[in-house]
């Protein structure tokens, strides 16, 4: 599944990241807490998250993770975007909760890939 | 590989900008053609620690060393000090604050993680003088 099917799939608006729609990713994961994000997740290239804030795209750069969906319309805090540019990691926005966001991208083949536990 | 040695400093004052230390060593480290596991891994290590620094301290150096054995990283604060380290490593104690929980931090998993994704891992603290983590991840193995 590209980034674009994504933001096609979950009506989501491309907050950044415009050159990178045609980016393949297999797997995705979902959390608000980035200490569980850079402690179990491994190979995820999707992150579904409520938080908006730069250390989602700092934890996201570290775990090699191209894509940030932001969930329930939110909007993204100041810096957030042009660390995300930087970074070369897009930013979808959706009004989707979390849960049916996860839902819909799961059903439709986006896996939650693997998962190790410490 | 020739050794290398890139230094740090990280500030106290700005959570915003925690994590910038961490993503210039993830871009050397690319750039020296490690592997993409190994990258991932430093990073990964120094992110939790430079966390950390900013969250629990008031920033520090970070001084990183990288030889054809391993890559260390030694992170230096003079903040308030590890009352008691034993309990620090536990997986789910922290003391952060709630503007760093507000942040998706402070979970209580940094130091466990620190650990979990490097080869060795040293903390030295005393309370009131500061802290010293070094951590270092094999590169021999690979």
């Amino acid at each position: 599944m590209t980034i674009g099917e994504i933001a096609k799939l979950i009506n989501a608006e491309v907050l950044t990241g415009e050159g990178l729609l045609s980016k393949n990713v297999l797997t995705a994961c979902g959390a608000d807490l980035m200490s569980d994000v850079l402690a179990f997740i491994k190979n995820q290239s999707v992150l579904i998250t409520g938080l908006t804030n730069a250390q989602t795209v700092r934890t996201s750069e570290m775990m090699d993770i191209v894509c940030i969906v932001i969930v329930r319309g939110k909007q993204p805090a100041a810096g957030m975007l042009e660390l995300a540019e930087e970074s070369g990691i897009a930013v979808l926005s959706t009004s989707y909760s979390m849960y049916t966001t996860c839902g819909i991208l799961y059903d439709k083949g986006l896996s939650g890939g693997e998962r190790i536990l410490a | 590989m020739p050794k290398l040695h890139f230094r740090y400093e990280v500030d106290g004052d700005d959570f915003t900008r925690a994590g910038e230390a961490s993503s210039k060593l993830k871009q050397s480290l690319k750039q020296l053609g490690l592997s993409p596991q190994l990258v991932r891994r430093a990073a990964i290590a120094m992110y939790e620690g430079e966390i950390n620094m900013v969250a629990h301290a008031d920033g520090g150096v970070i001084d990183v060393d990288i030889d054809t054995v391993a890559i260390t990283i030694v992170m230096k604060d003079t903040g308030k000090g590890i009352e008691d380290i034993g309990q620090a490593m536990k997986e789910g104690f922290s003391t952060a604050s709630e503007e760093v929980r507000q942040m998706g931090f402070g979970a209580g998993m940094g130091l466990p993680n620190m650990k979990k994704h490097s080869d060795y891992m040293k903390v030295d603290s005393e309370v009131g003088v500061g802290t010293t983590v070094t951590m270092k991840i094999s590169i021999a193995d690979e």
